[in-house]
């Protein structure tokens, strides 16, 4: 089963176990408590047939002392078994938790360290289920692991040194017949195999499915696509139905067949028992043959559990694997360790010579220089596609520029943290995001500390305050995931509200103002020229009476600069930027 | 719990016969301890050799038959559990499907999608696991009671105790686990949410600089859920230890009884190793029986989640047989109405009434948070208006058939949305029929023919999940071919040019002056440019109609609409 794994791919559990041993001292508890409830089950047997050979003699001659005896000893042991059990399991539950929980920890700070570049080429579905569902089955199949493979082990081992004490004729016909629940177990795990991995693609595909459907259930229904979204379904659904039967009736097929060479090794032990018994009462007594078949029956248990935990196992390194490849994914470069990690800027930004491709093929901006001075308001105007974003995206330092340099008060930008360099500047974009919480959270997203009147002042600025007063919970309204009852463009107002409380010193808005009528722009502007007198802006729009009032309009096409200046200036020139103004009146 | 019954009706007879086979099993294993006391009392007492050989045969035989009820029994109980929980699944999806805008949203994306995957699993592996155990540990429990009643009766009083004991233990933790496994589901959604919204809003994040600030939330969330699941599991790992404490009381009672009724006579020795044995089995069987309770309390906090949403019955009723469309009526009336949404505090849009003449072009214009989307969702009968009437072709909305009413209207929606597929997958949404020169028709009306052909693949080149690999025009642009496809009677385009730059909006609004069938088009827009031409623009303020007219007529006339254009045409523009 390992084996095949192997070929390609380095083994799961060094890492596993990497992550186990700061609970080492747990895992050595429980393993103390396995070893002490394995013995402490193996020994009960021989207490009852020790019972059992005190009443031999029949009527009248039993032994009670020794009944009693044995008694109290099944007694104690049951109750050593039964606390060290707990114990066991108890612990078991710790570290198989703890250690998801931190997994699942450690994949959120990767989150924040993955390069954007990174994030936005993989489906947002898939990371989550990586994080929730793979982790949980990792701990599912920890907690079984812990909990019955080191016990299985023990076990089979105890029986068999309990058997040999008992007779060894009669053990050695049981380990012959061993290897064979061995065998069957390995066969059948190694078919289920197959079907398990095809469950989970199959798994993995239909959950993709739902996620897209349910995210665009608007749009099915708008459509009436409802039945033929359901055939689709259907057909996915069917296929993971005869996956997932395959691979549980493989599976399930491991306990009967291992019962079956159990009850085999039953059968033999009682027949060889027997004839010992017959042959000579001194080789085998009847007590002796009782716990003899309490183990017999007893001894296969661990091998079912076994062949359990190793399919379950499987399958959690299966799904560990795809944790861990999230958590192994390169980091961001990190920040230079000189970095500056305060800065109070004054807003003067120069690019020089700065080159950009997503795909090193597809050229986006090449040579791009620009200077901007502290309180300019600088507008990008251009066609879909010309690289205004990307020019936000290298603003930020999500992505880093390919060639050239930004500098922001004469800092090159990769000379400060990003950390340093991101609270200089507020954002605000067309996609508007906001968490699933209460308004008032979201509005001080940036600034938690915020007060109550920074809030409503900031909320007052975006010209959203009379709309939230109106909301039944005001500004305790809770806002759910798809933000239901709040149109695009009161999403828009919410997330410059949040800009407005933080009054960072630059400020970006891509195409901010999109869904938001012009009147209430108009006042929204306003708002911004007075709390950004001396800030540097960026604004990116389509709508032209937005950027009319920038001090200079960059005109951008196929990522290059292709006109520069004032309203005015570029309708003297008339360009490309007065062909672009005029065609919103034409009709 | 009746869905998940009708779902197994389906399967009543695997369902009846795996766990009668899974008996049928349990009595060979009970049978076994009778023929181990018969090989010791006669054939060890007696010395017949041949007798052992016998019996020996006899479990042999019975331990193959056993396989075969068991692997039989497996097999059944597989499918039964698989084909219910996947046509729940299925229920599920095509439930989810007819929920109304407000219901699904209630409910949420993440937890929806929680629920047809992680729970549907727990319940799937839930009803194998009752199957196959739950019915044959019972089973094997009073067996192994009845054969020790046969053996001796007095003695069976033990074996009663203690599986009345044990019945207790584990109901009580049964009872006190439940509620708890379904708040770990709960507090797993969030831990869900959590993780999604760090990856949904990264940019705004990291833009703030709040990176450590997330990690720490989402970190008291986590901890919250491991220590849920932590005291659950607790309580939970009693089960064992306790089942052991009760099994060996009972065998140390057995064998104290035991020993005074072999010494007065009645008991012999080899019936003593029987009831050991059946005390045993009944150890073997309770403990995976706890093993089952874990997983069944599971399932069932599970199944109640799905039940939840199986519940949420959609508040929206179409007629089977709908009206039939009349062309030469109006194509929308609107008589006073009005809508206030569940949970707001006040009405959306208030006694809105007007009037459409079919292949007109409609307007729609007011500031944020106005109601303009609200009006325009009344037409498709997303959702239903809370007082008056909306009338579409001579007959009230409500009395369309679903099927009829989604294939008169086309609407292209806020938020530019593409499914996984290619160009023309998705395009084929608004009409399965649709041939190649109606595709590139569309696409050329919705100034997206260019980009479309710049493609490799052309129409067949691929569109990813969430149309992530096109531009927000790119997208745009495509969900105005898709409703395009559809040649509806209306129309709708609710402020889906916003991504558009004025030259590809113009050129659109041309386009759609000069489509080739009758339709009746509503555009809202927050640029008096893009409806000034429209033969009747609705201005809407604080959801009510505050003006209706042409562009000319509403200059005059409503000063709402003058301050809108004036605020995009500055006073004294020549060409305003």
């Amino acid at each position: 089963m390992k084996k095949k794994q192997r070929e390609s791919l380095p083994p799961v559990w060094p890492e596993v176990l990497r992550r186990i041993r700061p609970h080492a001292g747990w895992v050595t508890l429980s393993l103390f408590c396995a070893l002490v409830s394995s013995v402490g089950l193996l020994l009960v047997p021989i207490y009852c047939g020790e019972a059992v050979d005190a009443m031999l003699g029949g009527k009248g001659s039993v032994d009670f002392d020794v009944v009693s005896r044995m008694a109290v000893a099944i007694g104690t042991v049951t109750a050593l078994c039964a606390l060290a059990q707990w114990v066991l399991s108890a612990c078991n539950n710790r570290v198989a938790f703890l250690v998801s929980q931190e997994i699942r920890d450690e994949a959120i700070r990767k989150i924040q360290r993955l390069p954007l570049s990174w994030l936005d080429t993989h489906p947002v579905g898939d990371l989550v289920s990586r994080v929730i569902a793979d982790v949980e089955t990792l701990s599912d199949g920890l907690l079984l692991g812990f909990a019955q493979f080191f016990t299985g082990i023990v076990t089979i081992i105890g029986t068999l040194v309990m058997m040999f004490r008992l007779s060894p004729p009669v053990t050695l016909a049981v380990a012959v017949l061993t290897p064979l629940s061995m065998l069957v177990a390995g066969f059948i795990a190694k078919r289920s195999a197959k079907w398990f991995h095809q469950q989970s693609a199959v798994r993995g595909e239909e959950t993709a499915y739902i996620n897209e459907m349910i995210d665009g259930q608007r749009v099915v229904q708008a459509f009436g696509r409802e039945a033929a979204s359901q055939a689709d379904f259907d057909e996915v659904n069917d296929r993971l139905a005869e996956a997932s039967l395959k691979a549980t009736f493989f599976s399930s097929l491991v306990n009967p067949s291992t019962r079956l060479v159990n009850n085999l090794v039953y059968a033999a032990v009682a027949v060889a028992g027997a004839l010992l018994a017959i042959g000579r009462s001194d080789a085998m007594s009847v007590g002796s043959l009782s716990a003899f078949l309490a183990y017999a029956s007893q001894y296969a248990k661990p091998f079912n559990e076994i062949s359990g935990v190793v399919t379950e196992l499987q399958n959690a390194f299966a799904c560990a694997r795809r944790t861990f490849g999230l958590l192994e994914v390169q980091d961001q470069v990190p920040d230079a360790p000189d970095a500056l990690d305060s800065l109070e800027a004054k807003g003067a930004i120069r690019l020089w010579d700065v080159s950009f491709r997503y795909v090193p093929e597809r050229p986006l901006i090449e040579d791009f220089s620009l200077e901007v001075r502290p309180g300019q308001r600088i507008a990008i105007v251009g066609p879909t596609g010309c690289g205004k974003t990307t020019l936000i995206n290298l603003l930020m330092r999500f992505y880093d520029v390919n060639a050239g340099e930004i500098a922001v008060d004469g800092h090159e930008t990769r000379t400060l943290t990003r950390h340093a360099l991101r609270v200089n500047w507020g954002m605000v974009l067309q996609d508007t995001w906001l968490r699933a919480g209460t308004i008032r959270e979201n509005i001080a997203f940036g600034k938690p500390d915020a007060t109550e009147e920074e809030i409503i002042a900031a909320a007052k600025a975006a010209d959203i305050h009379s709309f939230i007063r109106r909301l039944p919970q005001g500004y305790d309204t809770v806002i759910t995931e798809a933000g239901e009852g709040i149109s695009q463009g009161q999403k828009q107002l919410l997330c410059i509200a949040r800009v407005m409380l933080c009054l960072p010193p630059m400020l970006i808005l891509d195409e901010a103002t999109s869904s938001i009528d012009t009147r209430t722009e108009i006042r929204i502007q306003a708002a911004f020229k007075r709390m950004m007198e001396g800030r540097t802006s960026f604004i990116v729009a389509h709508r032209l009476s937005t950027i009319r009032e920038a001090d200079v309009i960059l005109v951008m096409r196929d990522g290059h600069i292709v006109e520069q200046g004032s309203h005015e200036s570029l309708m003297a020139q008339d360009g490309f930027y007065a062909k672009l103004y005029n065609s919103q009146f034409a009709a | 719990m009746k869905y998940l019954l009708r779902a197994l009706k389906a399967y009543r007879l695997q369902s009846f016969l795996a766990p009668l086979l899974k008996m049928a099993e349990a009595t060979f294993d009970l049978l076994v301890p009778m023929v181990v006391a018969a090989i010791v009392n006669r054939g060890i007492n007696t010395g017949d050799t041949s007798y052992v050989w016998r019996m020996g045969g006899l479990l042999l035989l019975m331990a193959l038959v056993g396989l075969g009820f068991a692997v039989t029994a497996q097999y059944f109980a597989a499918r039964a559990a698989i084909g219910s929980a996947s046509s729940l699944r299925a229920q599920l999806f095509r439930h989810i499907q007819r929920l109304g805008w407000g219901e699904a949203d209630t409910l949420g994306t993440s937890t929806l999608i929680t629920r047809m995957t992680s729970d549907v699993n727990q319940v799937q592996s839930g009803v194998n696991m009752f199957l196959r155990l739950l019915l044959r540990s019972p089973f094997v429990v009073i067996g192994a009671f009845v054969c020790a009643f046969l053996i001796d009766a007095k003695i069976s009083l033990i074996f009663a105790a203690a599986i009345l004991g044990m019945a207790l233990i584990v109901g009580t933790i049964m009872v006190i686990t439940a509620p708890r496994y379904r708040r770990i589901q709960g507090q797993l959604d969030q831990v869900t949410g959590a993780t999604r919204e760090n990856l949904s809003g990264v940019r705004v994040i990291r833009a703030f600089g709040m990176e450590d600030r997330e990690t720490e939330r989402f970190h008291s969330l986590n901890s919250i859920l491991a220590r849920h699941q932590r005291q659950v599991g607790r309580i939970s790992a009693l089960m064992n230890p306790l089942t052991l404490v009760v099994v060996n009381l009972g065998v140390i009672f057995v064998l104290q009884a035991g020993a005074r009724a072999v010494d007065e006579g009645p008991l012999l020795s080899g019936e003593i190793i029987a009831l050991v044995n059946y005390m045993n089995q009944i150890l073997v069987e309770l403990v995976k029986m706890a093993q089952t309770i874990v997983t069944l309390s599971r399932a069932l906090a599970s199944l109640k989640r799905m039940e939840q949403v199986l519940d949420t019955e959609p508040q929206m009723a179409f007629p089977e047989e709908g009206a039939l469309p009349d062309a030469t009526a109006p194509a929308v009336v609107f008589d006073h109405v009005s809508i206030c949404y569940p949970d707001a505090g006040a009405e959306s849009l208030t006694d809105i009434s007007f009037r459409v003449k079919s292949g007109q072009t409609v307007g729609v214009i007011g500031s944020t948070g106005s109601g303009k989307s609200s009006l325009v969702h009344l037409i498709p009968r997303f959702y239903d208006a809370t007082d008056g009437k909306v009338s579409l072709f001579g007959h009230p909305a409500t009395e369309y058939s679903r099927v009829s009413l989604r294939e008169m209207t086309g609407i292209v929606p806020q938020r530019a949305q593409l499914f996984a597929g290619t160009i023309r997958s998705n395009l084929l949404w608004g009409n399965e029929d649709a041939d190649e020169t109606a595709l590139w028709a569309a696409l050329k009306a919705a100034q997206a023919a260019d980009f479309v052909r710049e493609r490799p693949l052309g129409l067949n080149d691929p569109v990813e999940q969430g149309g992530r690999n096109l531009s927000g025009g790119q997208r745009q642009r495509l969900t105005i071919a898709r409703a395009l496809v559809r040649k509806p009677a209306i129309l709708i385009l609710d402020d889906s040019a916003s991504a558009l730059d004025y030259a590809t909006d113009a050129a659109l609004r041309k386009a759609l002056r000069s489509l080739d069938w009758p339709v009746t088009v509503f555009i809202v827009s927050q640029r008096t440019a893009s409806i000034r031409h429209a033969d009747l623009i609705l201005v809407l303020d604080d959801g009510r109609l505050v003006g209706s007219g042409t562009h000319e007529e509403l200059l005059q006339t409503c000063p709402v609409y003058r301050e809108i254009h004036e605020s995009q045409y500055q006073k004294g523009d020549a060409r305003a």
